[in-house]
């Protein structure tokens, strides 16, 4: 039977702020663009982000894009690119004024300006002070973001397939990006999306850790069909923990607790931030208390049963100040841990938050890959932009308030760098007669499976393999494990079992063909992870501490370089990292201290 | 008692942009499975068609900014809330 083709110039895979952010730019330069999403677009995870915009606005206290910049840098531990960085905080007053001029609510001064509030990591003069730089929409940033986005693009004529799930990537023999194959849930039928290119806005693999703060529907699509269709990913070894996530559910609790005086324990009720930070105690950085509070639980000091959460204690500070500074975390006990604050401590585990690496692109969000010797040669027709992409901005560690920027800069330099281009008066290029093909022989073997195990509980090992391997404490010998681990889990996964095979809305195949995503974002941390031999940002191995010639274990010399990791054949191969700005001179490397 | 496909769909439906709203409406369907009754049924599709945000807040018994009708469903969301 012959599958429908649906024919676009654009087809964006992703209807968060990124994917819509790129969309609007196209759609209102006359092009037909199809954006595809899991779910409605406002409920997309963007919604989740409730910090703010980092732009250099300077409305509070002096401040401009060079100091941004530089926080950016550092804040990276010197692996984000500086051409890129560069052009991500000069752009960014200008995204944040196309925002606000498009509708979006920001908070206002009483003078009318956008009101900034100050974020971890933000200063002005290059470290000296403080500086408010992130705009916002009380805490629902991300809410208000997609909000307004969704409703220009329905202004501009974007159409929208919504519950459908992009497959594969469709290349032509020239290896061309030519359209990719999605699952319309309601019929259970695959069509191919036909496009002069495509943009991935598919937002990170968060789920494939067992203590994620991210959404169900995170589970790296975008990264899996990259991967499948031999593009490497980048710098997956980096992802951001936040200390306090509730045990078993992965809810956030604010930063605002520590700061009231609530104290992290062991099962021994021994307030052991004493131990590692002396002075700052449990207002150390959030890497560094998540680190602390994994090695107390590896060390067998961890509170329940199992010994596998720390205990955050607010009883000290009174029903009366909980219930007046942190209501929100009164509120969190009872519904997902079931222990009223005041009475109990709170079970927390540092959670997975961020995901710094993914698809490596140029700053126009085109897909690059080493090919004939240069590290950054453009995949045609294939662009991809926030989390699931490594432009890279972050490095190895992402500043608060710089994800948002990140989708906004470069969802709108995507949607430029097509038009400049003249996408319009370009013609498709033919589909290759077998487009199809690989994603039906997927799915075909999926609903042919009478043996195998169940989606889900594949999933579970591998979230809590990743967990205990890849998680915020790392040493060499539990990453070379992991990395034995993961591979023999990918094995199981290779054949999973239905036990529905029915086509309409078959939420079991779409978990299944969701696993098959989370497989390759997994090896690829995992394998690159076990590979860098230093500590650097989010990654810090146990093995590689503080030395003279290595400052708190990063190794310069042999590491500052981006990994990147192929599917095919499980290898890695490596990347300079790019130190060199566009316009300003380079931030130069110095220890990360604060 | 849903269809298999009633309650495929809003299996998927339950499916949020954040934690906290996936986390009680997974709680909810792993509790009661498919025996959900047409109106409650119908009140929890337009109870998961609200943003994010304003089903939290209703969960949350924070807001009761809601649909005309769905009082019972808010009112098992929130005890669903409760009790672990």
């Amino acid at each position: 039977m012959a599958l429908s083709v649906h024919k676009y110039d654009a087809v964006v895979v992703g209807a968060g702020g990124a994917g819509m952010r790129c969309s609007l730019q196209l759609a209102r330069a006359g092009l037909r663009v199809a954006v595809l999403s899991k779910v409605f677009p406002t409920r997309s995870h963007t919604v989740a982000a409730q910090g703010g915009i980092g732009a250099s606005l300077g409305n509070m206290d002096e401040d401009n894009w060079h100091y941004h910049f530089y926080d950016t840098v550092k804040g990276s531990d010197w692996l984000g690119d500086q051409d890129a960085i560069e052009f991500m905080c000069r752009e960014a007053p200008k995204v944040v004024y196309e925002l606000e001029h498009m509708g979006m609510p920001f908070d206002r001064n009483p003078d009318g300006t956008i009101y900034q509030r100050p974020f971890g990591g933000h200063s002005a003069k290059y470290g000296e002070k403080p500086v408010p730089r992130a705009c916002a929409a009380a805490d629902r940033t991300g809410h208000a973001m997609l909000h307004t986005l969704y409703q220009q693009n329905v202004k501009s004529n974007t159409t929208f397939f919504v519950e459908w799930m992009a497959l594969d990537i469709i290349r032509d023999a020239e290896g061309d990006v030519v359209g990719v194959t999605a699952l319309e849930m309601e019929t259970g039928e695959v069509s191919i999306f036909h496009a002069k290119c495509v943009l991935f806005a598919t937002g990170g693999a968060g789920r494939i850790f067992a203590a994620s703060t991210n959404a169900f529907i995170n589970t790296g699509d975008g990264l899996g069909m990259a991967a499948r269709a031999g593009i490497p990913l980048e710098d997956m070894e980096f992802w951001q923990f936040h200390p306090t996530g509730v045990h078993n559910a992965g809810v956030l609790l604010t930063e605002g607790c520590r700061g009231e005086g609530a104290i992290l324990r062991n099962k021994d009720g021994e307030r052991f931030m004493e131990r590692y930070a002396p002075k700052l105690k449990d207002l150390a950085p959030r890497d560094f208390v998540s680190r602390c509070m994994d090695q107390e639980i590896k060390e067998g000091r961890g509170c329940g049963p199992n010994g596998d959460y720390i205990a955050l204690d607010l009883t000290h500070l009174g029903g009366e100040t909980i219930m007046k500074r942190l209501p929100s975390v009164h509120e969190i006990g009872k519904n997902f841990a079931n222990v009223d604050v005041i009475k109990e401590p709170i079970p927390v585990v540092p959670t997975i938050h961020y995901q710094m690496g993914g698809i490596p692109t140029n700053i126009h969000g085109q897909v690059v890959v080493p090919r004939n010797g240069n590290p950054n040669t453009v995949v045609n027709g294939f662009y991809a932009i926030g989390e699931c992409s490594c432009v890279s901005v972050h490095g190895a560690n992402r500043l608060g308030t710089n994800s948002l920027l990140d989708l906004l800069v470069f969802g709108r330099a995507a949607g430029n760098h097509l038009i400049e281009t003249a996408l319009a008066s370009k013609a498709h290029k033919p589909l290759p007669a077998n487009a199809a093909d690989y994603s039906l022989a997927r799915i075909a073997k999926l609903d042919q499976s009478n043996s195998g195990e169940y989606p889900q509980d594949v999933a579970n090992d591998l979230r809590r393999a990743m967990q205990t391997h890849a998680g915020v404490f790392r040493t060499q010998k539990s990453m070379d494990e992991g990395v034995v681990k993961v591979l023999a889990i990918a094995e199981r996964a290779a054949s999973l079992s239905l036990k529905d095979k029915s086509k309409v809305f078959n939420t079991a195949r779409i978990e299944a063909l969701e696993v098959a995503n989370l497989m390759e974002a997994a090896k690829a941390t995992m394998v690159s992870a076990a590979a860098r031999k230093e500590s650097r940002g989010a990654h810090t191995v146990d093995d590689y501490g503080d030395t003279p010639e290595h400052p708190l274990g990063r190794n310069d010399e042999v590491w500052m370089k981006h990994t990147l990791w192929y599917s095919e054949g499980n290898r890695l191969d490596y990347k300079p990292v790019q130190t060199k700005p566009l316009t300003v001179d380079t931030v130069p490397l110095a220890k990360r201290t604060f | 008692m849903l269809t298999d496909l009633e309650f495929s769909k809003l299996r998927w439906r339950c499916r949020r942009g954040f934690l906290e709203n996936d986390i009680i409406l997974t709680r909810l369907l792993d509790r009661r499975g498919a025996n959900f009754t047409a109106e409650e049924h119908e009140q929890l599709l337009a109870l998961i068609s609200l943003d994010d945000n304003d089903l939290w807040e209703i969960i949350a018994g924070r807001s009761d900014d809601f649909p005309q009708g769905c009082n019972g469903m808010v009112e098992t969301l929130r005890q669903t809330r409760v009790n672990h």
